[in-house]
C-alpha cells in the first residue's frame, strides 16, 4: 500500500508512530550489546524507508524510485528524537539513525536489521549526519582526483604509482585536503574487500578498472611512445572515476577500508589480485550465474519488480554493448581522419612550395596550415569521444554485470532458505520416525536439530528480505546516478562536437580571403 | 544494372566546375545529356549544338561509350601536327568496381545489421554510386568541351566524326600489335624521361623552356601525392559519416526501451547523428568534387604538359642531330642540300612547335590558376555552410536537452 511508503503525515497519525518510537528505543538499548550475528556486514549505513515493503506491487519498471521522501522522513524523525525522546541523546547522537524509520509494521525483523548499524557510534553517527543531510541533492562533499602517474622502480618490477587526492568537509575524515600515493594493485585491492564485504548483502559495488598485461608490459619495459601515455591516461581516468563512483555510494564511504584507502600513507600491499582483480570478480560473478541458471532455480517470483528488472536489466546490457562498439569504430576512425589529415597538410605544403604563381603558393601554405589545424581538432574531438562518451559505456557495461552479480546473490539467497526448509522438513520426518520408533537418546538430538533448523530457516527468510530490500534502494539509487550520469555525458559530448565545428567555421573563415586573393 | 540519370540543374549538375568555363563558345558547343549504365559500360549521350559549317546539321546527338573517348585522344595525341598542343587529358575509365562490390557485399546478407541499419547503409552506398557515376559523366565531359574549345582542336576530321557519325564506332579493343606499340611507346617515354631530366646532356637554350621544364617536373610529383592524401582524408571523412549510422540506430532502440527520464535524450540524440552522418557526407563529398578532382584533373593535366615538353625536347635533338649531320656533310661535301633541307626542317618544326608550346605553357598556367581559386573559393564556403549547419544543429539539440532536465 502507498501509504506504508510515504512519510507519515503530521498531525494525529503521530500519535501511533510515537510509540512504536518508544518501542524501537528498548529494542536499541538491548540490541546494542546484543548485536545480533549476521553475514559480516559492518556499519551497512541503510539508509532505509521507503522501499522496505517486498509487495508484489513493486513500482513499475519505467518509473525510476526517485524517492526525495527519505529526506522528509529523516526530517521529521530528527524533530521526534529532539523533541520527544531527549533522554536518548546520550546513546544516540542527535540524528536520525536509520532505525528509528521501521516505522512500517510488514516485517517485523526489520529494527533488529537496521539495528547493526549501531557498532561503531561514534565516527558512525556523525559521518551519517552528514551524508544524510547532503542525501537532499544526493552530493556528498568529497571529491576525488587522480593524478601525476609516476613510474617507481625499473624492469618488469616497475609500476605507475598515482596520486589520490581528496577533498572533503566531512568529519570522518582526518582533513579537509589530503593527498596518498597509490598502485594499480591498491585499487583492485581495495574493490576486492568491498565486494567481499557487500555483494553478496545486495550492495552494488562499483567495478575496478580491468587490468590490462599488454599495457602494463609495454610501461615496465620503459617504452615511451604515445600508446603507452595513452594507456596511462585511459588507466588513470578510469581509476579516478572508479574512486568518485565508489565514493557516492553513501554504504562504501562509511567503510574504513575505503577510508584507509584514501588516508593512510601506508597501505599493507595487496596480495592475490590476479583472483581479484574487476575482470577477475566479473568472471565469479558471470560463473556464478551460469550456474544459478542451470540449477534450474524455479524460483518463485512473488516480486514482479525483480523479475522486470532482471530483463530491463539484460536488455540495456545488450543495447549498451552494441552502441559502444559503434562508438569505439568511431573513435578509431576519427583517428585515422585526423592522421591522413596530417599527412594532406604536408603535401599541400609541398605543393605550395612547387608552384610558381605567388598568390595561389601562399593560398595552398595556407591551406595546409589550416589543415593542420584541423587535424589537430581531430585529434582533440577523438580524445572526447573515447574519455567522454566511449568510457562512460563502457563503465556502465562493468557496472550492469555488477547489478546482475546482485540480483543473482539475491537468487542463491533465495535458494538457500529453499534449501533450509527442505531440511528442516526432512528433520522433522526424521524426529517423527525416530517417536514411533521409540529411541529416546537419538530423539532429542533429533529435536536440538529441528531446533537449529527452524533457526536457519528463520534466517534464511530475513537475509532473503534484507537482501530483496537492500537491492531494490540500491536499483533505485543506481538508476538515479544512471540518468544523471548520461544526461551530464551526453551534454558534455556535444557540447565538445559543437567546440570543433565552432572552430571549423573560424579556421576556414581565415582562409576564405586568401583563396579569393588568389588573380 | 540499367540506370538512366537525371541531369538536374544546379551545383550537383557540374559537379566538375572546370567544364562550366568552357561551355560558353556559341560556334561550338558540346554536352553529355543523358548517360546510362549497363553492367559493364556505360553509355554517353553526346549532343553537340554548332553554327559551324562542317557539320551536316545545326544539333547532333549520337551515344559513345568511354573506349571512343579514349581513341579520340590517341588520334590527338599521336598526330604530329598537334606537336605542340597540350592535348587535354583522356577521361579515366569509368569505375564502379568498388562500389558496386560494397552494394554487393551489403545485399549478401550481413546478419549483424538490423533492418534499420541496412536501409540507411543502403541509402549511403547507392547516393555513393550515383555520385561516382555523376563524376565520371563530368569527366567525358570536361575532355570534350575543351577539345571543342581549342582553336586548333576543335577542327579535327576525327573530332567530327566522333560529334557526328551516328553509327556505334566500333573501337575496338587494342590487339597485341597495338599493345606491342604501346609497350614500346613506353619505353620511348623513359627515354623521354631521361630528355626531359636533363640527363641526356642536351642544352637548353630558353630560359623559359627551362624553368618550365624545372617546374612542371616537380609541380607534377607534388600534385600527385597531394592528389593521393587528399583521397585518403575524402574517405576516412566517408567512414566517419557510415559510423554514424549504427550508433544512431543503437541510440533509437535504447531510446525506446529507456526508462522514462532517458527517452527524450536518447532519441534526441539518435535524431543528431542521423543527421550529422548526412551533413558529414556531404564535407566528405565537397572535398572529393572541390579538392581530389581538382588536384586529379591537374595531375593529369600536367602530365599532358609534360608530354608536350617531351615532344618538344625531341625535336630539339632533331634539330640538333640534323645540324651535326649538314656539318659533317658540308666538312666531306657530299649530299649538302639534302642536309640542308632536312635541317631546315627540322629547324623549321622545332620553332613552330616551340612557339606553340609557349603559348600553351602560358595558357595551362592561367587556366590552372583559375581552376584552383574557383575550387578553393567554393570548397571553403561549403566548409563553412556544412560546419554552421553542425553547430547549429548541435546546439539546438543541446537546448532541447538541457531543458529537459
Amino acid at each position: 500500500m502507498a501509504a506504508e511508503r510515504e512519510p507519515p503525515p503530521l498531525g494525529d497519525a503521530r500519535q501511533p508512530e510515537l510509540e512504536e518510537l518508544e518501542d524501537g528505543e528498548d529494542l536499541f538499548t538491548s540490541t546494542v550489546s546484543t548485536l545480533e550475528s549476521s553475514p559480516s556486514s559492518p556499519e551497512p549505513a541503510s539508509l532505509p524507508a521507503e522501499d522496505i515493503s517486498t509487495n508484489s506491487n513493486g513500482p513499475k519498471p519505467a518509473e525510476i524510485i526517485l524517492d526525495d521522501d527519505r529526506e522528509d522522513l529523516f526530517a521529521e524523525a530528527t524533530e521526534e528524537v529532539s523533541l520527544d525522546s531527549p533522554e536518548r541523546e546520550p546513546i544516540l547522537s542527535p540524528d536520525p539513525t536509520p532505525a528509528i524509520t521501521p516505522v512500517t509494521p510488514t516485517t517485523l525483523v526489520t529494527p533488529r536489521m537496521e539495528s547493526k548499524s549501531i557498532t561503531a557510534p561514534v565516527i558512525f553517527d556523525r559521518s551519517s549526519e552528514e551524508i544524510e543531510e547532503e542525501a537532499n541533492g544526493d552530493v556528498f562533499d568529497i571529491e576525488i582526483n587522480v593524478s601525476d602517474p609516476e613510474k617507481v622502480g625499473d624492469g618488469m618490477n616497475a609500476y605507475m604509482a598515482y596520486r589520490v587526492t581528496t577533498k572533503t568537509s566531512l568529519s570522518m575524515f582526518h582533513k579537509n585536503e589530503f593527498s596518498v600515493k597509490r598502485r594499480f594493485s591498491d585499487f583492485l585491492g581495495l574493490h576486492s574487500k568491498l565486494a567481499t564485504k557487500y555483494l553478496h548483502v545486495g550492495y552494488i559495488v562499483p567495478p575496478a578498472p580491468e587490468k590490462s598485461i599488454v599495457g602494463m608490459t609495454k610501461v615496465k619495459v620503459g617504452k615511451e611512445d604515445s600508446s603507452s601515455t595513452e594507456f596511462v591516461e585511459k588507466r588513470r581516468a578510469a581509476l579516478e572515476r572508479y574512486l568518485q563512483r565508489t565514493v557516492k555510494h553513501p554504504t562504501l564511504l562509511q567503510d574504513p577500508d575505503l577510508r584507509q584507502f584514501l588516508e593512510s600513507s601506508e597501505l599493507p600491499r595487496a596480495v592475490n589480485t590476479q583472483a581479484l582483480s574487476g575482470a577477475g570478480i566479473l568472471r565469479m560473478v558471470n560463473k556464478a550465474a551460469d550456474a544459478v541458471n542451470k540449477m534450474t532455480i524455479k524460483m518463485n517470483e512473488s516480486d514482479a519488480w525483480f523479475e522486470e528488472k532482471q530483463q530491463q536489466f539484460e536488455n540495456l546490457d545488450q543495447q549498451l554493448r552494441k552502441l559502444h562498439a559503434s562508438v569505439e569504430a568511431l573513435v578509431c576512425h576519427r583517428k585515422e581522419l585526423s592522421a591522413n589529415t596530417a599527412a594532406f597538410a604536408k603535401s599541400a605544403a609541398m605543393l605550395g612550395n612547387s608552384e610558381d604563381h605567388t598568390a595561389l603558393s601562399r593560398a595552398l601554405s595556407q591551406l595546409a596550415e589550416v589543415e593542420e589545424k584541423i587535424d589537430q581538432l581531430h585529434q582533440e574531438q577523438a580524445f572526447a569521444d573515447f574519455y567522454v562518451f566511449s568510457e562512460l559505456l563502457g563503465d556502465y557495461i562493468r557496472l550492469i554485470a555488477a547489478v546482475k552479480g546482485v540480483l543473482d546473490h539475491r537468487m542463491k539467497c533465495w535458494q538457500k532458505w529453499q534449501d533450509a526448509q527442505v531440511t528442516l522438513q526432512k528433520k522433522r520426518e526424521a524426529e517423527a520416525k525416530l517417536q514411533l520408533a521409540n529411541k529416546p537418546d537419538k530423539l532429542q538430538q533429533a529435536k536440538d536439530e529441528i531446533k537449529e533448523w527452524e533457526t536457519k530457516v528463520q534466517q534464511g527468510e530475513r537475509d532473503f528480505e534484507q537482501i530483496s530490500k537492500t537491492i531494490r534502494k540500491e536499483v533505485g539509487r543506481f538508476e538515479k546516478e544512471r540518468v544523471k550520469d548520461f544526461k551530464a555525458v551526453i551534454i558534455k559530448y556535444l557540447e565538445s562536437l559543437v567546440q570543433t565545428q565552432q572552430q571549423l567555421i573560424k579556421y576556414w573563415e581565415a582562409f576564405l580571403p586568401e583563396a579569393k586573393a588568389i588573380s | 544494372m540499367e540506370e538512366p540519370l537525371e541531369m538536374p540543374p544546379g551545383e550537383e549538375s557540374k559537379p566538375c566546375s572546370l567544364s562550366e568555363e568552357l561551355a560558353t563558345d556559341p560556334s561550338l558547343q558540346v554536352e553529355i545529356s543523358d548517360a546510362v549504365s549497363e553492367r559493364d559500360k556505360v553509355k554517353f549521350t553526346v549532343q553537340t549544338k554548332s553554327s559551324l559549317p562542317h557539320f551536316t546539321r545545326p544539333a547532333l546527338s549520337v551515344v559513345r561509350q568511354h573506349e571512343d573517348f579514349v581513341w579520340l585522344h590517341d588520334t590527338f595525341s599521336e598526330n604530329d601536327e598537334y606537336a605542340g598542343i597540350i592535348i587535354p587529358p583522356a577521361p579515366p575509365r569509368p569505375d564502379f568496381e568498388a562500389s558496386r562490390e560494397k552494394l554487393q557485399r551489403l545485399g549478401e546478407g550481413n546478419s549483424t545489421l538490423t533492418r534499420e541499419e541496412f536501409a540507411k547503409m543502403k541509402q549511403e552506398l547507392e547516393g555513393e554510386y550515383l555520385a561516382i557515376f555523376k563524376k565520371t559523366v563530368a569527366m567525358h565531359e570536361v575532355f570534350l568541351q575543351r577539345l571543342a574549345a581549342h582553336p586548333v582542336l576543335r577542327r579535327d576530321h576525327n573530332f567530327y566524326v566522333f560529334l557526328e557519325y551516328d553509327q556505334d564506332l566500333s573501337v575496338r579493343g587494342k590487339n597485341r600489335k597495338e599493345l606491342l606499340g604501346g609497350f614500346f611507346r613506353n619505353i620511348v617515354k623513359s627515354a623521354d624521361e631521361a630528355l626531359i631530366t636533363g640527363m641526356s646532356g642536351l642544352k637548353e637554350v630558353d630560359e623559359f623552356f627551362e624553368h618550365e621544364r624545372t617546374f612542371l617536373l616537380e609541380y607534377h610529383a607534388r600534385v600527385r601525392d597531394t592528389c593521393l592524401k587528399a583521397d585518403r582524408v575524402m574517405r576516412s571523412h566517408k567512414s566517419l559519416a557510415e559510423d554514424y549510422i549504427p550508433i544512431s540506430v543503437a541510440l533509437g532502440s535504447l531510446g525506446t526501451q529507456e526508462v522514462r527520464q532517458l527517452q527524450t535524450s536518447f532519441l534526441k540524440l539518435a535524431e543528431l547523428f542521423e543527421r550529422l552522418r548526412k551533413l558529414e557526407g556531404r564535407v566528405a563529398s565537397d572535398e572529393d568534387l572541390k579538392l581530389s578532382d581538382l588536384l586529379k584533373y591537374y595531375m593529369r593535366d600536367s602530365q599532358a604538359a609534360k608530354d608536350l615538353l617531351y615532344r618538344r625536347l625531341r625535336a630539339l635533338a632533331d634539330y640538333e642531330n640534323a645540324n651535326k649531320a649538314l656539318d659533317r656533310a658540308r666538312m666531306r661535301n657530299k649530299e649538302v642540300k639534302p642536309a640542308e633541307a632536312h635541317q631546315q626542317l627540322c629547324c623549321q618544326h622545332f620553332e613552330q612547335l616551340s612557339a606553340s608550346a609557349k603559348q600553351e605553357l602560358t595558357d595551362f598556367k592561367s587556366r590552372r590558376i583559375s581552376a584552383f581559386r574557383k575550387n578553393l573559393i567554393e570548397l571553403a564556403e561549403l566548409e563553412l555552410k556544412h560546419a554552421k549547419a553542425s553547430s547549429l544543429l548541435l546546439r539546438n539539440t543541446l537546448i532541447v536537452l538541457k531543458g529537459d532536465a
